[in-house]
């Protein structure tokens, strides 16, 4: 939501004055989540806005494992899933107000990572990422066979509105809905963002780090990730509650090892270096998929060939990228790049969208039913078997391709430029 | 006495093609310490590729130029994607194979789209070797047979008989010192993957027929995969080869074998609830064998990493 | 007679078949200066991580301030006030200097595994890091991720890691390994202040490291020990003369 400078690696919690300028983006932040439904006011906005208020909550306590304790996990959705389906069956007992639903998915998420979290953070790496794979085929699986806590198939439905009202409110609305997933996200966020700042949470990190030395300073290696990894567990509860509030069904996708692999790819591309980054990944996502997905059968293919890269090129995320140019920033230099990051941005876009094209014609031909010719891209139509569509697109492609090849020293000549200190401030 | 005979024969086809994927899975992961999440993936482009070239000029061609292709792409993406990725560490390797995984399906449904495939064995296996007891025994799935043991053998005759088994074995146990021997490391790393992918390509073109040819097949096989050799212990070929015998016969046994709950419970001396649809336990009493085949070897890995991280032959943790 | 800091009774340790430490006794009494020389590949380092847990010995018996601790994992020996540092530098990398620092002092501070505690409110803590940023000589580095630390000032850092929580045994393993000359003369000074009334075991192949801090010096040799004296006493010892000393003293002089 908000670029925060809540990196773990400055720590200015000394300084003076520093506690008002910590507090300062969450109280943008807050004053945002207020006001995002008055901006967009349609049905549709506020639905993907709820989507991703409750990806950024799972993104979160993802990174938590990933980013904060160094577990790569494949079975997180777990969590989520359990803690959904825990609520759903709370909230159809019609006891509970929906406000505090929550509490109770996280709890459940708690006891699960509890269990599970005894015998699989003995080890990070490997060993680790391997039990969360397992647990994770395991419940999914179950939760098929298990028809009376899962429903099966068909999953559990459930209807908030026949929840106790809560201060007269119902939550029949959208908005009231997103008021609701809101609140929770900002207190969820708050609190994750806190517990890195607790002992606990900065020897995760000291875990994280290097294991072996966290040892010969009096931690338990194991105690240390059981801890962050049963908060994860907490957190990814809270938002298969919201899911439970929002959607009010929940099924095995829910917490199947897909949905594993999606918290994964978010908190990746944003970035695991920064506390910031899964909600940077969350919101980028959820517009990413939200309008590909309307677009193109292809985005699944497009979303894949877009995370390779990332890990191929920027293993720090988007947050990682935007945190390299700190030091040019503090150079005062950052002018320097703009030129060159234009060109090399407008010929790249060229390039992506016309070998896009390219893809897009070609799964046409391949796909379409026979006699069908036409195509609409980019409200164009396209005649999919006359040759200057496929020579355009892959023509332009290419060019781009060489064009970039030519500006790549520019960029480099300014990157270096940049990063050098200004003269006077020879500090290293 | 038949149904026994039958499962053991399947369990063994089952087993042995999963150990030619674990096979080439644990000599990556002990080379290179990455657990390649997409070697399944390259297992599917086996058979994709295979089908498409039998279409045109017969199978067995494609039994050998599919695997020769999938070893190919498999060495270009060690070469130009994981060493790239290899100075960041392991977790972002472990990262870059699952979004390969992600990246190979998808082109999978790009290329030839979202159903099944007709790839058929060649008609000269398909015709039954021999029947017992009314249940005809497949040429294909003795073929299968003979294919994964050739491959057992070939594979324990390089390790043991030649230099460069030699230095694959050193670095089974050793990674950190073949580095010092002056061998050229990195290309026996992109040689080694290399190999492993054909060999899950060559499993990809004798399954795509027996098991079909869809773009969920390697999805359906990838985690079964990791369970055999993280099971088996990770740079063990015996290993590997046993826990897929294990894992293809459970799953077998599993399947064939309509063992109800609701029998064991009634043997125990519990009582089925006269109105089981409102029973918590209503699915304990429903629930088969066959149902929870399935989930079976993931209860067998969590079981075996929780109590023995080292796999059952394995001699160094993961 | 006052109980020593470490004892150790007829430790051995074998890796396999290959037995590194053969029956070591040695005594530690609190306060002193002990140093642990020997030639390469004595078992120095197997000695160390014997004593703070890393590996768990085969045999015998090693006390902590009368207390077993043998077997026990390396949290809890730090616990009852033990620290160590490593011969190739262990830090935390991606955390700043001062929160390396920070971390150390977590534990003795008795903020264990708080997350009710917010470290930025614990003024006494942060005070107690500065300062032994400051002790160190690492004050203008403080927010430098450790990782981009020079060789040498991650090798103080590393001193600083290991004194901070104020354990009553510090053990250093090569703390001038890879040093300077004058690098050395300050790690040296640095040394012998911070452990200022503390026990302190070092092993070190600078001999003249070894002579002008150590009060005791015991010698190890293919896993045993073969002299544990005073400096004067051990370098008149023909036995050490013989197996090492001679050539590494010249080498000194």
């Amino acid at each position: 939501m908000t670029i925060a400078p809540t990196s773990d690696r400055q720590p200015q919690d000394t300084l003076t004055g520093s506690q008002w300028r910590a507090a300062l983006p969450w109280l943008i932040a807050f004053a945002l989540l207020l006001a995002l439904p008055f901006v967009f006011r349609s049905s549709s906005a506020i639905t993907v806005m709820n989507q991703m208020a409750i990806t950024v909550i799972f993104a979160l306590s993802y990174n938590m494992l990933l980013g904060q304790g160094g577990m790569l996990s494949f079975g997180h959705a777990v969590y989520m899933g359990l803690g959904g389906f825990f609520a759903v069956h709370v909230m159809n007992t019609l006891l509970v107000p929906l406000p505090l639903l929550p509490l109770f998915g996280g709890l459940f998420g708690l006891i699960f990572a509890i269990i599970v979290g005894a015998f699989s953070t003995r080890r990070a790496g490997t060993v680790f990422a391997m039990i969360s794979l397992g647990v994770g085929e395991l419940v999914a699986a179950s939760s098929i066979i298990i028809v009376s806590f899962f429903g099966g198939e068909a999953g559990v439905k459930g209807d908030r509105t026949e929840a106790p009202a809560f201060l007269g409110i119902n939550f029949a609305s959208q908005t009231q809905v997103y008021y609701l997933i809101a609140a929770w996200m900002f207190l969820s966020a708050l609190a994750m963002y806190l517990f890195t700042r607790t002992p606990a949470g900065r020897m995760a990190n000291a875990v994280r780090d290097n294991e072996e030395r966290a040892e010969f300073l009096g931690y338990s290696q194991r105690t240390v990730r059981f801890m962050s990894f049963c908060a994860a567990g907490f957190f990814a509860g809270i938002a298969g509650a919201l899911i439970a509030i929002n959607f009010e069904i929940l099924t095995e996708e829910n917490l199947n090892l897909t949905s594993s692999g999606v918290i994964l790819l978010v908190t990746f591309l944003g970035g695991v270096g920064f506390f910031i980054g899964p909600i940077v990944g969350a919101v980028a996502f959820t517009l990413l998929q939200s309008v590909l997905s309307l677009q193109t059968d292809l985005w699944q293919l497009y979303v894949g060939l877009l995370f390779l890269l990332a890990v191929m090129f920027f293993p720090g995320g988007l947050t990682g990228v935007l945190a390299m140019h700190g030091p040019a920033w503090r150079h005062g230099k950052l002018g320097l790049l703009t030129v060159p990051y234009l060109k090399l941005t407008a010929v790249v876009v060229t390039g992506i969208l016309a070998a896009a094209c390219f893809l897009e014609i070609l799964f046409h031909v391949r796909h379409a039913s026979v006699g069908e010719n036409t195509m609409r891209l980019f409200k164009l139509t396209i005649d999919t078997h006359a040759v200057w569509p496929w020579l355009a697109t892959g023509g332009v492609a290419l060019i781009c391709l060489a064009l970039a090849n030519r500006l790549a020293p520019d960029v480099k000549a300014a990157w270096d430029a940049a990063n050098l200190p200004a003269k006077g401030s020879a500090r290293r | 006495m038949e149904l026994i005979a039958i499962t053991l024969f399947d369990g063994l086809v089952m087993g042995l093609l999963l150990f030619m994927l674990s096979s080439g899975l644990t000599l990556i992961f002990s080379m290179m310490g990455v657990l390649n999440f997409a070697h399944a993936s390259f297992y599917m482009l086996g058979a994709y590729f295979g089908f498409q070239i039998s279409q045109s000029i017969g199978f067995w061609p494609a039994l050998v130029i599919a695997p020769i292709i999938v070893g190919i792409a498999g060495a270009l993406v060690e070469r130009y994607g994981l060493r790239r990725v290899h100075k960041y560490g392991h977790v972002p390797e472990l990262i870059f194979t699952f979004g390969l995984a992600l990246v190979i399906e998808e082109f999978v449904n790009f290329v030839w789209g979202r159903d099944q495939k007709p790839f058929q064995e060649p008609d000269s296996l398909h015709f039954a070797l021999f029947h017992l007891h009314g249940y005809a025994f497949p040429a294909y799935k003795v073929f299968m047979i003979f294919v994964a043991v050739g491959i057992f053998l070939v594979l324990l005759t390089i390790l043991t008989r030649t230099r460069i088994g030699l230095v694959i074995q050193a670095a089974l146990s050793h990674p950190e010192t073949v580095q010092n021997l002056g061998h050229n490391v990195p290309l026996v790393f992109m040689g080694v993957f290399g190999v492993g992918t054909a060999l899950a390509g060559l499993a990809g073109v004798i399954a795509g027929p027996a098991l079909g040819t869809f773009p969920g097949m390697a999805f359906l096989l990838g985690s079964i995969v990791f369970v055999t050799i993280v099971v088996g212990g990770l740079g063990s070929l015996w290993g590997a080869l046993i826990a897929s015998l294990l894992i293809g016969w459970l799953q077998t046994f599993a399947a064939s074998y309509n063992l109800r709950f609701a029998d064991i419970l009634t043997a125990l001396g519990f009582t089925r609830p006269l109105r089981i649809a409102d029973s918590v336990f209503r699915d304990l009493w429903t629930l088969t064998l066959p149902q929870i085949g399935p989930i079976l070897p993931y209860f067998v890995m969590v079981l075996v990493l929780a109590i023995r991280p080292q796999g059952l032959f394995g001699k160094r943790e993961l | 007679m006052s109980i020593p800091a470490v004892e150790l009774t007829g430790v051995h340790k074998s890796f396999g078949k290959a037995k590194i430490i053969c029956g070591v006794d040695l005594s530690v009494a609190p306060g002193e200066r002990h140093a642990i020389i020997g030639p390469n590949g004595a078992g120095k380092s197997t000695l160390f991580n014997l004593i703070t847990g890393r590996f768990a010995p085969t045999q015998g018996t090693i006390r902590l301030h009368g207390e077993e601790i043998q077997g026990r994992p390396p949290y809890e020996i730090n616990r009852r006030g033990l620290s160590r540092s490593f011969q190739i530098t262990n830090i935390f990398p991606q955390l700043s200097v001062f929160e390396n620092v920070r971390c150390a002092l977590l534990w003795p501070m008795g903020l264990r595994y708080s997350f009710w505690h917010l470290v930025s409110g614990q003024s006494e803590l942060n005070a107690r890091a500065d300062d032994i940023l400051e002790r160190i000589n690492l004050a203008g580095r403080r927010n430098v991720p450790a990782g981009l630390l020079a060789y040498a000032e991650q090798r103080a850092l590393e001193i600083g890691i290991t004194i901070a929580g104020g354990a009553e045994v510090i053990m250093l393993d090569e703390p001038t390994a890879g040093m300077s000359h004058s690098e050395t003369d300050a790690i040296v000074a640095l040394i012998r202040q911070v452990t200022e009334g503390k026990t302190l075991i070092m092993v070190e192949h600078d001999m003249g490291v070894v002579f002008n801090l150590a009060d005791r010096i015991s010698v190890l040799v293919y896993g045993q020990i073969v002299a544990s004296d005073t400096p004067e006493a051990v370098r008149a010892n023909a036995k050490v003369q013989e197996a090492y000393l001679g050539a590494a003293l010249e080498a000194a002089e």
